[in-house]
């Protein structure tokens, strides 16, 4: 099982910009991805990695999580990337064109080689590859059992859609089948699948209806291209409080089931066995870490004494 | 570090700077802010603890800043100069 840090809100900060690095430690997502890549020109790569450094170095309250969407390892620019960025210890590195597990092994490699030379602890800093081809999609599978250092794989469509060279729809039924193959190996894996950004900041009842959609899909979160789309998307995955009062409800009648030997019971007319268990686990460890319960769960609760 | 060629960094954006650098006998730095009156000086000893970091002692260097805070005035400054010098160390 995946650490329970929440990956909800993962927001999008364009690196060559002092007026949005500055509002990081303001913003309300639980992570930041600052950009080196689409959202900075050419001419200024050297600039913004100088930036982006300079900056982190100085956020000294670090009060969310902190990765850099470097450039893509076969470009000119992503090792100069690394080589700048990772002494100023962002927690993990966003990984463009993700498209096999190699590529993320390369990056594995030439992180742990930085936290030699850094004198880091391996393992340090995280990775999050990004599943944004057909070939990537394909390789998904592999690809989020390819490093110990994966936190998640993250979707992007964009990139995705103009490989398949389709159109991105708000309604999204071209991106189905590959959304569902990310779930499929992030589950498999135990890491958190990260879906793509909705690139129309101006339409929020279209970003909800996307959230619903990935949410009951399985992802953990979205990345986010701007701040005003956070409040949504955590409406969206914030436990309801019925939800969590059945959770409860399951609790109570799993340990008295247990109470009299038995692995299963009856709620309201409703199966309880260990896998609706599981789920009411799950919501309770999410409401949790919403601030909306406070209660010790541990393991027996789960998986009964033997 | 030398100043050997024309070269420029940052932009207009608020909260960012322009620095401009040119090949010159002397050091001259000029400064143009938004917050001129409170911050000028603080400027101007961020860019000379930086060009004396990097000992750099000549050379043409202009400001046009917007409202900067430290960390980025260094960074500008940092790329600028990596882009107009040749290194001697």
């Amino acid at each position: 099982m995946s650490d329970f840090q929440l990956r909800r809100t993962m927001l999008y900060v364009p690196g060559n910009m002092p007026s949005m690095l500055q509002n990081i430690p303001i913003f309300e997502s639980d992570g930041v991805m600052i950009d080196l890549e689409d959202a900075v020109p050419l001419s200024e790569k050297d600039a913004a990695r100088i930036l982006v450094r300079n900056f982190l170095q100085n956020y000294r309250e670090h009060n969310k999580e902190i990765l850099v969407r470097i450039n893509a390892l076969d470009t000119k620019w992503g090792e100069d990337d690394l080589r700048t960025v990772l002494p100023a210890l962002p927690d993990g590195i966003r990984l463009p064109k993700a498209d096999t597990p190699e590529i993320v092994e390369t990056l594995d490699t030439m992180l742990t080689e930085f936290e030699e030379e850094l004198g880091l602890p391996i393992g340090r800093f995280k990775i999050l590859p990004s599943i944004e081809s057909a070939e990537g999609v394909i390789n998904c599978i592999k690809t989020a059992r390819s490093s110990k250092r994966l936190i998640g794989l993250a979707f992007g469509a964009e990139d995705y859609t103009a490989s398949l060279e389709i159109e991105r729809t708000k309604r999204g039924e071209e991106l189905f089948a590959a959304r569902t193959r990310v779930v499929w190996a992030c589950k498999a894996a135990g890491i958190q699948a990260i879906d793509t950004i909705f690139a129309d900041a101006g339409d929020m009842d279209g970003l909800r209806r996307e959230t619903e959609l990935i949410k009951t899909l399985g992802f953990s979160g979205k990345s986010l291209v701007n701040p005003r789309q956070i409040d949504v998307v955590h409406e969206v995955f914030a436990p309801k409080q019925a939800d969590v009062d059945y959770a409860l409800e399951v609790i109570e009648a799993i340990q008295k089931a247990r109470q009299m030997g038995t692995g299963v019971i009856s709620l309201g007319g409703k199966m309880i066995d260990a896998p609706v268990v599981k789920r009411a686990v799950r919501t309770l460890k999410t409401a949790q870490a919403h601030g909306l319960i406070d209660i010790q769960l541990d393991e027996e609760v789960i998986y009964g004494q033997e | 570090m030398e100043i050997v060629k024309s070269a420029q960094s940052g932009t207009m954006q608020s909260s960012d700077l322009m620095i401009f650098l040119e090949p010159a006998e002397d050091l001259l730095i000029d400064i143009e802010s938004t917050v001129k009156q409170q911050f000028e000086h603080l400027i101007r000893a961020q860019v000379e603890k930086v060009l004396e970091l990097h000992q750099v002692s000549s050379g043409h260097i202009r400001i046009n800043d917007r409202g900067a805070l430290d960390y980025a005035i260094v960074a500008r400054l940092e790329a600028g100069l990596k882009r107009a010098c040749a290194d001697h160390s």
